[in-house]
This record gives C-alpha cells, sequence and structure tokens, in this order.
C-alpha cells in the first residue's frame, strides 16, 4: 500500500477539513455500494411483480391441462410440462452416474498427472461455453449422426453433456470436503479404495453432491437454446409416451408465445413463467434445505 | 487359509481395477465434449471456406446469407455482440463489484444471509424469463424515456444481459475480496485509513486479478448469452453504434438459422458453424485466461 503524502505543514484546522471530507468519501462510498445492492435485490421483485401482473390472471387448471393452441383462450402448457418431466427425469438418469464418478476418480483416483490436470482445465472451460454451442453439438452428434430425430432422448442427452462439468465441479467440492481423516481411518484398518469411496467418502459427500445436481437440473429445465437447436421448436399438442418422442418443454414454449407480437400470447408467456420459477424455486427450497441438513450432522 | 486370503484379495484387485476404468472414462468424456466439439467446428467451418474466402467473411461489413447478393462478412454480428457486451459491462461489472464490496466489507451476517440467496436466486433464473422481462418491461421503458427507441433494440438486452451477468460478477467479486487476509485490512485501519480508503487501496488491489477474471468471465457469459438477445435485440444484421436500433448477435443468428427450415448441407447451414466457430473461440479463450488468473491469485493467499 502506497502510504499518502503527509500533511505536516498544514494547520490543524486544515487537517480536521480533510479528515472530514475523508470520512465524507467513506460514508458516501458505503452509500453507493449499499444502493447498488438494493438496486440488484430489487429488480428481482420488480420481475417477479411485471411476471404476476401480466401472468396470473391465465394461470388455471385449463391452462395447466391444455394443448398449445393459435387461439390464446385455449392454449395451454401440457405437452411443455410433460415434455420437459421427461427430458429432466433422462437427463438425471444420464448425467447424475457419470458426474459422480467422474468426481469421485478426480478426487480420489487420479494421479497427480499432466492428463489429470488437462481434465480438470478442460472441465472448467466446459463450464463457460456458451449452451448454444451444446446445442449445436447435440444436433450435429445425437440428432444427425445417431438418429435420434428430434427425440426426447436427444434433448436429454445434448443437456446431459450441458450439466456435466457443472455436476463435476460440484461433486468434487463435496467430496473433498469430507475430512481426510476419514479416509486414512478405513484404510488403516483395511478397507480397499472402493470401500473406502462407497462406505464412507460417498455418504458423507452425498448432501452435497445431491445439492450440487439439484442445482444442475435446475439449470437444465431452464435451458432454452440447445433444444431449439436440436429442433424442439415445434408445434407438439401431444405428450410423449418414450425417450423416441417428440417434445416440447417449458422455456421453449414460453420463447415461442413471447416472440409473437399479440399481447394475449405475452400474457401466455408470463403465465408459462410462473408455471417454470415454481418449479425452479421449488428445486432451489429443495437444494437449500439438503444443505441445511448436511450441515447440520 | 492363507491361499484363500490371497485369491479373495487378487479377486478384490480385479474389481477395483475395472472400477478405476470405469470411473477414468467418465472423467475422460468431458475431454472427448471438448474434442468432438472443436471437430465438428472445424470440419464444417473449413468446407464453408472453400466457397467464402477467409478475409471476406472477417472483414466483410455486409450479412446477408439467405438474401440476393449475398455477402458473408461477420463484422454485423460481431458489432451487434460488442453493442451487448458493452451495455452490459456497464451495468454489471459496477454494480456487481459494489455488490461484493458490500458483501465482503459492510454487511452484517444477517444482510449478508439474504442478500446472497436473493442473488442466487437471481442467477438461477432462466434466460427465457429474462428475454421475456425485456421486451415486457425495459423495452416499454426506454421507450418512454427516449424517442426513436425500435421495439427490438440493443440497449434492452444489454441492460437485462447486464442483470443476468450481475449475480455472477458479485459472487465471484465476493470470493476474490474474502480471499484477502484480514491482517491487510487491519494493518490499514490502524494507520487511521477510513473504511473507503481500506477498501478502495488495499483490499481491492490485492484481489485485483480475482476480480479481473470475474469480469472476463462476464464478458464471455454476455457474449454466449442467447435468449434474452433474440427476444430483444431483434434479428437485424446492423453495424451500428446506436444502442437504440435493432442488431443481431452471433447467437441470435445462430438460433434464427435454427428457426428456419434451412437445407441441411447448403452454404446459408454452414453458416451457422462458421459464427459458431468465432463464438466458441472467443468464449474459450477469455475462459482459459480467467481461469488460469484464478488459479493463480488462489495460489497467492491458500
Amino acid at each position: 500500500m502506497k502510504t499518502s503524502p503527509s500533511s505536516n505543514g498544514e494547520s490543524l484546522g486544515h487537517r480536521s477539513a480533510s479528515l472530514r471530507r475523508r470520512h465524507l468519501i467513506a460514508a458516501l462510498f458505503k452509500a453507493l455500494c449499499i444502493g447498488f445492492t438494493l438496486f440488484a435485490v430489487s429488480v428481482l421483485g420488480l420481475l417477479i411483480a411485471q411476471v404476476g401482473a401480466d401472468g396470473l390472471p391465465w394461470l388455471d387448471t385449463q391452462f395447466l391441462n391444455n394443448f398449445p393452441s393459435r387461439f390464446p383462450e385455449k392454449a395451454g402448457i401440457k405437452s411443455a410440462l410433460y415434455g420437459t418431466l421427461w427430458v429432466v427425469s433422462l437427463t438425471a438418469l444420464i448425467a447424475l452416474p457419470m458426474g459422480v464418478l467422474a468426481a469421485i476418480y478426480l478426487e480420489d483416483y487420479a494421479p497427480a498427472s499432466r492428463l489429470t490436470r488437462v481434465i480438470e482445465i478442460n472441465i472448467a472451460n466446459l463450464a463457460g461455453v456458451p449452451s448454444i454451442v451444446y446445442g449445436i453439438l447435440g444436433l450435429a452428434i445425437f440428432v444427425r449422426f445417431f438418429g435420434l430425430e428430434r427425440s426426447v432422448l436427444a434433448g436429454a442427452m445434448t443437456m446431459s453433456l450441458l450439466i456435466l462439468p457443472v455436476i463435476i465441479i460440484s461433486s468434487k467440492e463435496a467430496i473433498r470436503a469430507v475430512p481426510s481423516s476419514i479416509r486414512l481411518a478405513a484404510y488403516a484398518v483395511g478397507a480397499t479404495q472402493w470401500q473406502v469411496v462407497r462406505s464412507h467418502v460417498l455418504p458423507a459427500a452425498i448432501p452435497g453432491i445431491l445439492t450440487g445436481v439439484i442445482l444442475a437440473l435446475s439449470r437444465a429445465i431452464g435451458e432454452t437454446a440447445p433444444l431449439i437447436m436440436i429442433g424442439a421448436l415445434t408445434y407438439v399438442a401431444f405428450t410423449p409416451e418414450g425417450p423416441m418422442d417428440e417434445f416440447t418443454a417449458l422455456p421453449i414454449q414460453i420463447f415461442n408465445w413471447a416472440s409473437r407480437p399479440q399481447a394475449e400470447f405475452h400474457e401466455l408467456a408470463a403465465a408459462g413463467i410462473i408455471v417454470l420459477l415454481v418449479v425452479l424455486l421449488t428445486m432451489n427450497a429443495l437444494a437449500v434445505f439438503i444443505r441445511y441438513k448436511g450441515t447440520q450432522k | 487359509m492363507n491361499t484363500m486370503t490371497l485369491l479373495t484379495t487378487s479377486k478384490y484387485r480385479w474389481g477395483e481395477a475395472i472400477l478405476r476404468q470405469l470411473f477414468f472414462l467418465c472423467a475422460l468424456i468431458s475431454v472427448l465434449t471438448t474434442v468432438i466439439v472443436i471437430g465438428i467446428l472445424a470440419v464444417e467451418t473449413s468446407s464453408f471456406f472453400q466457397q467464402v474466402s477467409i478475409t471476406d467473411f472477417l472483414f466483410g461489413t455486409e450479412w446477408r446469407p439467405m438474401l440476393e447478393p449475398k455477402a458473408y462478412g461477420i463484422l454485423p454480428l460481431l458489432g451487434g455482440t460488442m453493442l451487448i457486451v458493452v451495455g452490459s459491462s456497464i451495468v454489471a461489472l459496477p454494480v456487481g463489484l459494489a455488490c461484493a464490496v458490500y458483501l465482503s466489507e459492510y454487511a452484517s451476517d444477517r444482510a449478508r444471509n439474504i442478500i446472497k440467496p436473493v442473488l442466487e436466486v437471481l442467477a438461477g433464473i432462466p434466460t427465457v424469463v429474462y428475454g421475456y422481462f425485456a421486451i415486457s418491461f425495459v423495452t416499454p421503458g426506454l421507450r418512454f424515456v427516449f424517442d426513436d427507441v425500435q421495439i427490438f433494440n440493443a440497449a434492452s438486452a444489454a441492460i437485462v444481459v447486464g442483470i443476468m451477468v450481475l449475480p455472477m460478477v458479485a459472487s465471484l467479486c465476493d470470493d476474490a475480496l474474502r480471499s484477502v487476509p484480514l491482517s491487510l485490512r487491519e494493518g490499514a485501519y490502524s494507520v487511521g485509513a477510513t473504511s473507503y480508503e481500506v477498501t478502495a487501496r488495499v483490499v481491492v488491489p490485492a484481489a485485483l486479478s480475482g476480480i479481473f477474471a470475474a469480469f472476463v468471465l462476464a464478458v464471455s457469459r454476455a457474449i454466449g448469452e442467447t435468449m434474452a438477445v433474440t427476444l430483444a435485440a431483434g434479428a437485424t444484421p446492423n453495424l451500428t453504434l446506436n444502442p437504440l436500433e435493432s442488431i443481431q448477435t452471433m447467437t441470435a443468428y445462430i438460433v434464427q438459422v435454427s428457426l428456419g427450415d434451412t437445407p441441411s448441407g447448403g452454404l446459408a447451414y454452414k453458416t451457422l458453424f462458421a459464427v459458431a466457430s468465432v463464438l466458441f473461440t472467443i468464449t474459450l479463450v477469455m475462459n482459459l485466461l480467467a481461469n488460469k488468473v484464478m488459479r493463480k491469485y488462489q495460489e497467492v493467499y491458500e
């Protein structure tokens, strides 16, 4: 730190004036920081108020039970809701085991080699790749190359690749938080590496892992761009029956309505957003609850 | 008895080795993903460059891949993206840093426990929701204040993208500020510095690399942002500095192509990969830089 030039030659009155000025600056700066923070917090309130005012009048059982329609008063989100449920369930089935196993490898098994470092750096960078690039990957590999078309499975696999880095990073943190004394104690009584991981590391890390997985899945629920890329933006007036069926999803239906010029469709989009946010907030609350339970032990 | 133990032990080792390989494969999938992404983009982009020259693509100022006369200059899309980046940075960087300073230097534990979750919720709101917020709230607001605002405009999209990346900036800067040892603050306070002087001349400079990394990641996120920009900024490839006009970003163009019935294999289809290559390269370089800086600053104080 550079010391500020001393004001030895100045009179006492001058010095206290400068001190007052410095305290004034400090107070103003604090007020500025608080003001900006309040701005950020109030944006959330503003956003919820806007969506609520537009969407609440449209939110009824008919909205939840109807398929999309050209007529706003008949339109609903049934197919989108089921599509989202399908995609997220399949994504969880694919990404959860792969992500957790990869995290176990990186934390407990991996040698301190060059390859390990490449994998670690690669995962950190994958987490920052724009989601639309994953959409292009899904389009080229799952939709075209493997011929999965616009199916739930293609969407779920694309989403799995998208959230895999997030799951790996959060699972790694949870596994790393397990004290090494627990591992060492298990090794000392002759447990093999897998026995240590299965019986001691994983049980202790599970609350943290689950929290990360739920947050990653809630990201998958809100992602729109990758699903648009693989062609899920079509008129779908049925609920998917299996992984190979076509589908639509909540954020896609919202995008579809929001991009139309008519005000009624904008309000439908707001109603869809309310449903989406309720789902996401419920998942967030669940994650917070699990984290809370985990820290209590 | 002795041989029995040996046998079961070797049996166990087999299982252990197989599991180890399985875990390794799971970790390797991430590398495979990167390799495939780069492979696809490279192959399709090079076949695009067999029909369009690289200089026309990188330095052309007209982007008209669907209409005659066709032109494939990416500058309008790049300019649109930059307009969003600059606008969102003006919102997100100062406000995000101020939030972080408040959280790490001023806030009581109670205030922190309220504000942190709010920021987490803001960060978790899907981008399509921000897009809706832009067209239903921000654009009408802008049109109320300024006269010649187009229905779709860069400013509205930039503001919501700024709000969107703000929580990330705040949270990463907060981490960086809190990793500065308390002793540095105490030293500054003990020689009579005010809270502002401690923050601005000691804590922030000490955390500068972390703050820099946060800013780079925020800009990278803004570059890759898709849905809010598609909904609010329009679909007019337009090389302009006026944020009140309709523009098109690289990401919005990619969405536009995939929404239409572009026949796969044609030149228009290949533009998708060429634009995606530019997008991927820019964000990759920025992420590598940010992660490298972050690892470095973590080493300093840990």
